[in-house]
């Protein structure tokens, strides 16, 4: 289902991620945290901003347990584990938040 | 827990031209989740896959080359690469990109993932695995 | 003739075969996993010693073969250069 954002329509596959990487911007996760009754904080961009950063690097979303590992190297070790995580995604830290940045469904996600 | 085994996948095949490098990256990726001990190995034009510098702009297509690189995050440490392929088609290790781990066990000490293996010992590493998965 | 090559010389015989075919004025056009035949200390560039042969630049960057790794006398060609080629020589067999 296509996503309205900042007067543009973007396209989505059925669950919901952008068709598009290119199509990205702030807004999109804005909309799509909104669909989800999801304030979005420092701390949830923190985790978008990282994920985007991992993407233009490796060119694949990381799966759950190599962003976990990746976050706590980069944010610190209290942010690295799935119970924060978590807490700030309740649908998944993966899922949820390549889903909010943009990028396909990680692979490697089971 | 159950018994860890060693997993190795064979690639044979350049990248681009078919799905098979993809593929088989891929489904390292995805088969790394289930902590087996895993490890890759490239051979004939499979080496292909691991030159350094690939610019896929002109052709339009997605350049994979980059996410070889996150190898190393996936716990993915062992990646041989078979010396008489290289020679056979004029490369060297220079030409490749240059992958590297964090070891865990040495405070997180950068190492090489790629190993030089001649033939015969690459047939020695083939004989010590449990299960062979060729692309 | 122009003689176009899309496959890799260490996994298929198309180079080969195609070699045998050659004439004088004509010139051969790697493309795709074929440009890997024209790698200078590769096993295959015999083959093409004393031809015309030419690579697709693009699918030559898409690979991480940079104009140094060519074997001696192997041309660059962009798309324009392809086209030009298919015009200057009357026929093209794809060599697939």
């Amino acid at each position: 289902m296509p996503i309205e954002v900042n007067g543009k329509t973007l396209e989505t596959d059925e669950e919901g991620y952008l068709a598009n990487i290119n199509d990205w911007e702030p807004g999109v996760a804005d909309v799509m945290a909104k669909e989800d009754d999801l304030e979005l904080t420092t701390e949830h961009w923190d985790i978008i901003n990282f994920l985007r950063e991992y993407y233009e690097e490796y060119q694949i979303a990381p799966a759950v347990r190599v962003l976990t590992k990746a976050v706590g190297k980069k944010l610190g070790k209290d942010k690295g584990n799935s119970k924060y995580l978590y807490g700030l995604f309740p649908y998944g830290p993966g899922k949820q938040a390549c889903r909010y940045a943009g990028l396909p469904k990680p692979t490697g996600c089971v | 827990m159950s018994q860890v085994k060693k997993f190795m996948y064979v690639n044979r095949r350049p990248p681009y031209g078919t799905i098979y490098a993809w593929e088989s990256l891929e489904v390292v990726l995805i088969g790394a989740a289930f902590e087996q001990d895993v490890s890759l190995a490239f051979v004939d034009d499979g080496v292909f896959q691991l030159i350094k510098g690939q610019d896929t702009s002109g052709i339009g297509m997605k350049n994979f080359s980059p996410t070889y690189a996150a190898l190393g995050d996936y716990d993915v440490t062992k990646i041989y690469v078979e010396k008489e392929s290289l020679d056979e088609r004029g490369l060297s290790l220079d030409d490749l990109q240059h992958l590297t781990y964090e070891d865990e066990d040495e405070d997180w000490a950068e190492k090489d993932s790629i190993q030089l293996v001649s033939r015969a010992e690459l047939a020695t590493i083939f004989a010590g695995q449990d299960v062979l998965f060729n692309f | 003739m122009l003689h176009v090559v899309n496959k890799s010389p260490y996994e298929r015989d198309s180079l080969d075969t195609c070699m045998g075919y050659y004439q004088e004025g004509d010139a051969v056009l790697l493309i795709e996993d074929g440009v890997y035949g024209a790698l200078a200390g590769g096993k295959a560039v015999s083959k093409l010693a004393g031809k015309d042969v030419s690579v697709l630049g693009p699918d030559m960057a898409a690979r991480g073969i940079s104009e140094e790794k060519l074997a001696d006398g192997v041309k660059v060609v962009d798309y324009a250069g392809f086209v030009d080629l298919t015009v200057a020589k009357d026929k093209v067999q794809s060599w697939l």
